[in-house]
């Protein structure tokens, strides 16, 4: 590592007792990242920044938000309508938890189709999934802040999910609502935790960050890094690639937040919450579908229960049950099929979360929960022993194995 | 070749992300599924451009006063919010001076005064068992986000009013009950609310049933979303900015990476 030559005299005197500038321009300038990533490795930036900006505008949100069930609802209508700009904030902190998720999603996908969480990065996914259980609870919490009839509800649905649980079950549940239903002091500590919780994710995102750089990035095919001639500076070339995709997903969040801030809402969340009346239909946020789909599968509510965790646990030992020393799915046929088997399995799930748990959609939905677990569980440790997968590359720099069949015959093609 | 493949690839998991986020789309419409379909009306205030018909808005306002208000409270609007409408801040004061609200005066009295422009919509009754037990158990629900807490907004009110017809004759509709085509279950316990000239319109718009529907469902979208108009406007301008910043971002990552593609070019 050659040390950085500051100009500025200040920048010297404090790197030279605080070596951070060091640390930075380590980390964020030199910081050596394969070159053939592709614009799935935007993702990982992309739901940084959106932590940060839900953070900010939870902060200004919570300046102006009372936790109190009786003024809750109407502390946010006077947020949307006589706070400056209110409703832009509280617009962008409300489609900002959608649009962290769609990112966080797709940033986990890109993980599974690439074997991102294979040796040696393990602890990185496992860090992963942590802040997308800690991501979770946090929207969850924040989903019963406005006391609309969603929040009531929904967090109705979710909390009684723990009286589910043998013997202790009824006082776990007492115990989380503060009293014998949900009322002022559930509000209250799911405000406290709301505002608390993002600032443990941040720390466990920077766990994140230093496991990804103790490594470095995975990339499109798979193969460790070999040499300088493999990679390239973060700055500028990744710097202004995550910039690009910035701006594409800026325009998008802007397209929502502008012109359809209620799109991923319900409607039902505008009438304030009533402990006296139940709606029709009690739907999660989208993002919670799947799992909700899985809960609502198993005909017995401890099981459902424990599967709907379980569907985020089985990813907590992905690393373990994937046998294939082969992290990229280019050169595992079978596996990319399965894929993307799994992504229209999730997306099936999500639509079924939807659904009324009657008729064709309850059966559906059994086979799609059976399909994830199997996925996971079954296909995962035993398809590296029927998969004939393509030959590895030499390296990131020198794709084409030669001598190779497959290899040369794809150069050929490449080349006209 | 190995950059150009990659290139081919991103462009077709491009397409993938594009695919996944639209996918939710339908997800999220089944979620606020509903079985009845409403008739869609043109709004002034929908698309990215839309921006509320005043004059619209006004008539609006006349039949939420004179046909809503019986029953209906208004309780997050401010009289002074109605300038938003076109109305002066003497208009609004008489407006507001209409009504009556509670209040203690200097001797901790409880006095009744004249509303002010910054007081909020007095509602008809002083709590909801009132307004329940004044309507037969019905509970007449405030109309403050009424267009944005129900699916099908703007349209589903507009379809309601409207949606008056008399009963088939095998549904059977109990006293104090009335059939409505558009109501979950077809039976409302709001009667019929707007009628043939209904209210006389100051500007002299013809005050049909489907007009006057029209009209306050233009001024309770108003009520829903005050910030629509300003919204909408920023909107624009912010995705212009970004597709600017987008666009060059583009351009400045492929002079940044050219050097880059064209070395692998030469070696693969």
């Amino acid at each position: 590592m050659s040390k950085p030559k500051f100009k500025n005299p200040v920048v010297k005197w404090i790197d030279y007792r605080l070596p951070i500038f060091t640390f930075m321009d380590h980390e964020l300038n030199h910081y050596p990242t394969p070159k053939n990533l592709n614009y799935f490795w935007n993702f990982g930036s992309l739901a940084g920044i959106a932590l940060v900006t839900m953070i900010i505008t939870g902060i200004v949100l919570s300046m102006n938000y009372t936790p109190h069930v009786d003024y809750a609802f109407d502390s946010v209508e006077r947020i949307m309508r006589d706070v400056n700009h209110g409703w832009l904030i509280r617009y962008i902190h409300m489609n900002g938890a959608s649009f962290f998720f769609i990112v966080v999603f797709i940033h986990i996908f890109r993980g599974l189709y690439y074997g991102s969480y294979k040796a040696p990065r393990e602890l990185l996914w496992i860090l992963g999934v942590l802040i997308l259980l800690l991501m979770m609870a946090t929207s969850f919490m924040g989903y019963v802040l406005p006391w609309g009839q969603m929040s009531f509800w929904g967090a109705t649905v979710i909390t009684n999910l723990f009286s589910a649980i043998p013997v202790v079950g009824e006082s776990i549940v007492t115990w989380l609502w503060g009293g014998f239903s949900i009322d002022n002091s559930t509000l209250n500590r799911f405000f406290s935790l709301h505002f608390v919780l993002p600032f443990v994710i941040v720390g466990v995102v920077i766990l994140h960050l230093v496991a990804l750089h103790r490594f470095g990035s995975n990339n499109p095919i798979g193969i460790d890094v070999k040499g300088t001639q493999d990679t390239l500076p973060f700055h500028p070339y990744y710097t202004i690639k995550d910039l690009f995709g910035l701006g594409v997903f800026l325009t998008l969040f802007a397209a929502a937040v502008f012109f359809f801030p209620n799109f991923m809402g319900h409607p039902d969340n505008y009438i304030e919450a009533n402990p006296m009346v139940t709606p029709a239909h009690i739907v999660p946020e989208w993002y919670f579908l799947p799992f909700y789909a899985i809960l609502r599968a198993i005909p017995d509510k401890l099981g459902g229960v424990l599967f709907m965790f379980g569907s985020i646990g089985v990813l907590f030992i992905l690393p373990w049950l994937d046998r294939s020393p082969i992290r990229s799915s280019q050169f595992r046929p079978i596996f990319k099929v399965f894929f993307w088997i799994l992504v229209l399995d999730c997306i099936l799930l999500g639509y079924l979360g939807a659904m009324p748990a009657e008729g064709i959609y309850v059966i559906l939905s059994r086979i799609a929960t059976a399909y994830y677990f199997f996925h996971f569980l079954i296909l995962f440790p035993l398809l590296p022993y029927i998969e004939k997968t393509k030959p590895l590359p030499i390296s990131i720099s020198q794709p084409v194995l030669s001598g190779s069949d497959t290899a040369s015959s794809k150069a050929t093609r490449e080349k006209k | 070749m190995f950059f150009q493949n990659n290139l081919i690839r991103n462009k077709h998991f491009l397409k993938n992300i594009i695919f996944i986020l639209f996918f939710f789309s339908p997800n999220i419409s089944f979620a606020s599924g509903d079985a009845i379909s409403y008739p869609k009306n043109d709004w002034s205030f929908s698309g990215i451009m839309g921006t509320y018909d005043r004059a619209s808005q006004q008539r609006g306002l006349q039949v939420y006063k004179e046909v809503c208000s019986g029953c209906h409270g208004l309780r997050l609007i401010a009289y002074r919010n109605l300038k938003a409408l076109g109305y002066n801040d003497d208009e609004v004061k008489a407006f507001a001076a209409e009504n009556s609200v509670k209040d203690i005066n200097d001797d901790g009295e409880t006095i009744e005064r004249p509303a002010r422009p910054s007081d909020k919509f007095v509602s008809p009754y002083p709590n909801d068992l009132a307004a329940r037990a004044g309507n037969g158990g019905a509970y007449p629900p405030d109309l403050s986000l009424i267009i944005k807490s129900r699916s099908g907004g703007a349209d589903y009110i507009h379809a309601l009013l409207t949606g008056y017809k008399d009963a088939p004759s095998n549904k059977n509709v109990p006293d104090g009950m009335y059939f409505n085509s558009y109501y979950q279950g077809n039976l409302i316990g709001m009667p019929q609310p707007l009628y043939e000239d209904g209210v006389t319109y100051a500007d002299g718009t013809k005050a049909t049933p489907a007009q006057m529907a029209k009209d306050v469902a233009t001024f309770l979208a108003w009520a829903s979303e005050p910030e629509l108009e300003d919204r909408k406007r920023i909107g624009i301008s912010v995705i212009c900015f970004l597709l600017v910043l987008t666009i060059l971002s583009y351009f400045a990552m492929r002079q940044i990476w050219a050097p880059i593609k064209s070395r692998a070019k030469k070696t693969s």
